[in-house]
């Protein structure tokens, strides 16, 4: 039954050793998510969403409860799950290429020869539309130009599910804009399977199946999901005067503000 | 110290130079530009853009002038000061006397008369020999250990104590150990720098090893880096900051240390001679002895800090 699906969390529980003592974060979560779904996360800060991705991403381990991904538990990080940070994560002195083809290295390294691996790189930058910027130092380049590098170094390793931690969190609200509509493209091109923390409702209606929304910590759960049933591709503008759109927006907003409303 | 006062004097002159060029050849081509026919108003622009450079100019120049002169005012002040000492009180010898001394001890820096009669190159070059033997000796120990320590939480407990105890102590404190396990000056001498330059290296390791940012980290974990992919990748490129803070750091214990491990061991070295100059009282070597001990320390410095200034990434923006 399990095996239908590309991602199971089952019964998973997660707590925190901490100086005041036993802290719960999240439990009870149960998610099924299909090969080629994109599934957002999203809730009030303090909510253990990125929590959650951690487990996923195998940063950390669950208290309770099992995590599978592409049929196998997930027992610690690995590159079958590409994970986008949402301060970028690349390291300064190394170019953008060679941020890539560290990961490319590793997965691909002694299988395929050295001009494989060099094209698989560059192939990923080229995806993200940075082709032009190859060689250069993260010190140079614009705060979406760096996002994009780590979503090619995530991409490039052909994880079997993307795992975005609020990707675009720290960018100004027209690079964000312009990089979701990226993020559209760039999954209906490779078919991924995606898993990103959210807590900008419009990026979740936008770019999401399904939106998972979380309720308060501690002791957060799956409070409900909703089905977006927007037709693909998306596409900013219309969707604006779509009403459709409008109702699961309403949705998410209501589930945050009216049955979830956090105590400011 | 020394760099707060030397590096910004040596960056801004370097940047005026260009700049100067460069606006030199730049309003050439702006005034070749302007006899050709233009519309007043384009011209009026580029007057106003021309003036802008000139105050420009000015403004680099000004700011050389205020980093300069008050290090020559300093410096004037500074002389004058001996010079009234040397007045009132005539075991000082006065600033002129001093430099007569230098210009003719650096004139044939060179000389051997024998083991206790060297030139003033081959005792600085001695001492920096001792020095570049220890201190290397203490890179080669003190890296990979502070590079353990910074990675493994239990080594780091284990040696805390122990580097806490050790490292205060006074450097010729361990001459006596040196003196009895090699039973010889040099090599004990050279036992006190490692001893005492090694603390700043193995600590400032393994505080930077400390303090890679999880995020670094975590690209290693999520990729699976290998341990030695880690290293060369991000452990190594991350620290090497911190590793040459300590370098840095280093150098300067050790030129001070030196001096005195000399001053007790004898033989040939800036040391050795000054307190040789003390027994035949010749007071001007003296004193030419402590510039010269000043001025070495300083371009070892300098020269870690250039070395330094390479490997600086920029994280932010």
């Amino acid at each position: 039954m399990n095996h239908s699906f590309h991602l199971v969390v089952d019964n998973v529980e997660k707590r925190f050793d901490t100086k005041q003592g036993d802290f719960l974060a999240i439990r009870d979560i149960n998610l099924r998510v299909n090969r080629g779904e994109f599934v957002a996360l999203i809730g009030h800060s303090g909510c253990g969403k990125s929590t959650l991705l951690n487990l996923l991403a195998g940063l950390s381990l669950p208290s309770n409860g099992v995590l599978v991904c592409a049929g196998r538990e997930v027992k610690g990080p690995g590159p079958d799950r590409g994970v986008v940070f949402q301060n970028h994560s690349l390291l300064p002195w190394l170019t953008c290429f060679d941020n890539v083809y560290l990961a490319v290295e590793r997965v691909f390294g002694g299988k395929e020869p050295k001009a494989k691996l060099k094209e698989r790189t560059e192939d990923a930058l080229k995806l993200v539309g940075l082709s032009h910027a190859i060689h250069k130092h993260p010190n140079e380049i614009s705060g979406g130009m760096k996002q994009r590098v780590g979503i090619a170094r995530a991409l490039a390793i052909e994880p079997a599910v993307l795992l975005l931690d609020e990707p675009f969190g720290a960018l100004d609200a027209l690079t964000r804009a312009h990089l979701q509509d990226e993020l559209l493209r760039i999954v209906a091109q490779t078919k991924s399977t995606v898993v990103m923390v959210t807590h900008d409702v419009d990026e979740a209606v936008l770019l999401s199946d399904r939106i998972v929304m979380m309720t308060n910590g501690p002791a957060a759960t799956i409070g409900e999901i909703l089905d977006v049933k927007l037709a693909r591709p998306r596409d900013r503008l219309a969707l604006a005067e779509d009403a459709n759109y409008h109702h699961y927006r309403k949705a998410v907003v209501e589930f945050l503000y009216a049955k979830h409303k956090k105590a400011a | 110290m020394s760099n707060a006062i030397t590096l910004p004097l040596v960056a801004s002159s370097n940047v005026t130079e260009r700049e100067n060029k460069r606006s030199a050849h730049e309003m050439f081509v702006e005034t070749a530009k302007l006899t050709s026919e233009e519309t007043s108003e384009s011209r009026a622009t580029r007057e106003a853009e021309l003036a802008n450079k000139m105050r420009r100019r000015r403004e680099r120049v000004s700011s050389l002038v205020h980093a300069t002169v008050p290090a020559l005012v300093g410096f004037a002040l500074f002389v004058l000061a001996w010079q009234f000492l040397a007045q009132i009180n005539n075991q000082i010898p006065s600033p002129a006397k001093v430099w007569a001394a230098a210009v003719k001890l650096f004139s044939d820096p060179f000389y051997s008369k024998g083991p206790n009669d060297q030139g003033i190159g081959w005792n600085i070059l001695s001492s920096l020999k001792r020095v570049g033997m220890g201190f290397g000796l203490a890179a080669l120990i003190g890296i990979p250990l502070g590079f353990m320590i910074g990675r493994f939480t239990f080594l780091n407990r284990m040696t805390a104590p122990i580097i806490a105890i050790l490292r205060p102590v006074s450097p010729l404190a361990w001459l006596p150990i040196g003196l009895l396990v090699f039973k010889a000056a040099n090599p004990a001498a050279i036992w006190v720098i490692f001893i005492c330059s090694i603390w700043p290296m193995i600590i400032n390791t393994s505080v930077g090893v400390q303090r890679i940012p999880q995020d670094y980290l975590n690209v290693a974990r999520v990729l699976n880096l290998s341990e030695w992919k880690i290293f060369t990748k991000i452990l190594f490129p991350a620290v090497l900051p911190y590793m040459l803070t300590g370098v840095k750091l280093s150098i300067g214990v050790a030129w001070l240390v030196i001096v005195a491990a000399e001053m007790l061991t004898g033989g040939v070295g800036i040391g050795f001679w000054l307190w040789d100059e003390w027994n035949n009282l010749v007071v001007e070597h003296i004193i030419v002895a402590i510039f010269v001990i000043g001025i070495v320390g300083l371009l070892l410095e300098q020269l870690l800090t250039r070395i330094a200034a390479r490997f600086e990434f920029n994280e932010k923006s």
